[in-house]
């Protein structure tokens, strides 16, 4: 049994059969990222020896084991608080920092039977859409290591697509979790917010970040999200729910579902193979007793601009808490507080987050608030009710997740609005608090995976993962492994 | 033009960052394009439309006041760089 190559769902399986030993998956997920975390770089921090003590722990408690997913490895965007284990959030401003807690997600997936390999690489912060602006250096694309993996959660997808740990938890904030998925070919999913608690996530934008997997298909994507759901009365925007069904419900029997194909995301600005393949998409669904309606989404033009501001904005206040005194990294030389201050965020921060933070601050200043700001603002409630709207005619979208596929490393970081323009079909979902979900769904004829990405309504998870999951009984994209060729 | 170098400085100042000249420069006019490109929203009337901070109207999220323990404070000092065993350490701040 080639055990990188099972999905979650077949190595739990077989955890659970004896087949396979805790340990046994473990270290088959060390071995695969010795081998292959010097050239992709997408772990910052791996805990070996945890994960193997873990490993035995969790052997002895294996005849008690409820979860699907009990001694499956996975890992953690850094970004995600844990007990002990350095969280960098990929910036030099936390240095060392080794969190007191856990995070309510990382206590959800201990009570499951998870067990973590270590933390993964990304966007400083999470701002970026190529996981290149990481203090600890870019991670590579797996399918082609000159290329980006997409980011934030860059690190987690490139893990996740190259077999080291059988699935990862990202964030998503304006489509860190789909985009990457869709550039390495994997699953991913942002859920309803509110549907997973954010305590001990670092905030980035807080009424837009949450929490989700990337996994190998819709069915594993199921099984960790019925983990991880839940309310926390430790996050005031945790929402009650009914959780922790996803993977029974999860039939692939779609006839009747009304897919809706919205006109406005398939115009200029995309790439012609991407469309095809998305387009594809609806032909599969239909073959399965869905209905596809075109319908138009006229707010396309706003999306990214209203994004930036709200995003930018909370990220200038969330960020303010980085001063060099509580935690992290502190400046060598200073002279007096206001210069500590100063010194430690200036040689703390990296680029992109100073440029977010000043664009943040300026759209929240005297004189500019209205304009920009309150602006945004309005023009969310715009997004959510094109959404109702879309919603009162079909029961999920589908898109595409990104204009192209992967691009090269360095192409991106030059210049920053049109890497920002590329977020075009996600962050409207996070502005209006959507689930979203992508999947592979194609490559282009560099050999580059293709993403499209199913929109829901607020709680419309079990839908997505139904029509993800129709898709992938029909098709193979999601089996297939960079270098490794074909799953078995 | 809404940004110039002036208003890099004074938003550079209210964040607690400072620019180097070089940089200052390049900030500038990226920031300008960025928020040239936001103006796209004035396209779009949103007179009497309310600001919507929260997607779900979830309001007063209030629990009962059960006493717990906090987090342990060697362990929260820990974290700081400023070494101190006791409280946060800073440079004097007030004469």
């Amino acid at each position: 049994m080639e055990l990188t190559k099972l999905t979650a769902l077949e190595l739990g399986g077989a955890i659970k059969k004896g087949q396979v030993s805790v340990k046994e998956a473990a270290q088959a997920a060390l071995d695969q990222i010795a081998a292959q975390n010097g050239a992709l770089n997408a772990f910052i921090t791996v805990t070996g020896e945890q994960a193997l003590d873990r490993a035995e722990q969790l052997q002895d408690g294996l005849k008690d084991a409820q979860s699907p997913l009990y001694g499956v490895p996975m890992a953690l965007k850094d970004n995600i608080c844990t007990r002990g284990v350095k969280t960098s959030c990929a910036s030099k401003i936390l240095g060392d920092f080794a969190p007191p807690y856990d995070a309510a997600v990382v206590d959800r997936l201990t009570a499951a039977g998870g067990l973590s390999l270590g933390k993964l690489n990304m966007d400083e912060f999470a701002m970026g859409s190529t996981s290149e602006t990481s203090f600890y250096g870019p991670v590579r694309n797996p399918w082609d290591r000159s290329r980006v993996p997409g980011g934030s959660s860059g690190g987690a997808a490139a893990a996740v697509a190259a077999g080291l740990g059988w699935y990862a938890i990202g964030s998503d904030t304006g489509g860190s979790i789909r985009q990457p998925a869709s550039y390495c070919g994997v699953t991913g999913m942002k859920p309803t917010y509110g549907t997973v608690s954010r305590y001990g996530l670092i905030a980035y934008a807080s009424s837009l970040d949450q929490i989700g997997p990337l996994c190998r298909d819709a069915a594993d994507c199921a099984a960790v999200l019925d983990a991880l759901q839940g309310r926390d009365p430790r996050d005031g925007t945790s929402l009650d729910g009914q959780y922790g069904h996803l993977l029974e419900e999860l039939t692939g029997d779609i006839r009747g579902m009304k897919v809706g194909l919205p006109v406005d995301c398939c115009g200029d600005g995309l790439d012609g193979q991407v469309r095809d393949a998305v387009l594809k998409v609806s032909d599969v669904l239909k073959g399965r007793g869905a209905e596809v309606i075109e319908l138009s989404f006229p707010v396309m033009e706003y999306v990214v601009p209203a994004y930036y501001i709200i995003a930018a904005a909370e990220a200038s206040s969330n960020l303010s808490r980085f001063d060099g005194v509580k935690y992290g990294w502190r400046a060598e030389q200073y002279d007096g507080l206001a210069d500590l201050y100063r010194k430690t965020r200036t040689q703390g921060f990296g680029a992109e987050v100073k440029r977010r933070i000043l664009l943040g601050t300026f759209v929240l200043s005297s004189g500019y608030y209205d304009a920009y700001y309150k602006k945004a603002l309005q023009v969310k409630a715009v997004i959510k009710d094109a959404f109702d709207r879309a919603f009162e005619r079909c029961d999920l979208l589908l898109t595409p997740v990104a204009p192209a596929t992967a691009p090269k490393l360095g192409e991106s970081l030059s210049d920053p609005l049109q890497m920002y323009l590329s977020d075009v079909y996600t962050v409207s979902v996070n502005l209006a608090g959507l689930p979203g979900l992508s999947m592979p769904c194609g490559f282009d004829s560099g050999g580059l995976p293709i993403g499209a990405q199913l929109i829901g309504p607020h709680f419309g998870e079990g839908k997505l993962l139904n029509a993800a999951h129709a898709f992938q009984l029909d098709t193979d994209f999601h089996k297939r492994m960079p270098k490794g060729g074909e799953r078995a | 033009m809404i940004v110039n170098t002036e208003m890099v400085d004074y938003i550079s100042e209210l964040s607690r960052m400072e620019l180097r000249a070089g940089e200052k420069q390049a900030m500038t006019a990226q920031l300008e394009q960025i928020i040239a490109y936001m103006n796209v929203l004035n396209q779009l009337d949103t007179q009497g439309i309310e600001p919507m901070s929260h997607v779900f109207p979830v309001k007063n999220v209030l629990r009962e006041d059960e006493p717990a323990p906090s987090q342990d404070r060697a362990q929260l000092l820990a974290g700081s760089p400023s070494g101190g065993k006791e409280a946060f350490l800073v440079p004097k701040a007030v004469e």
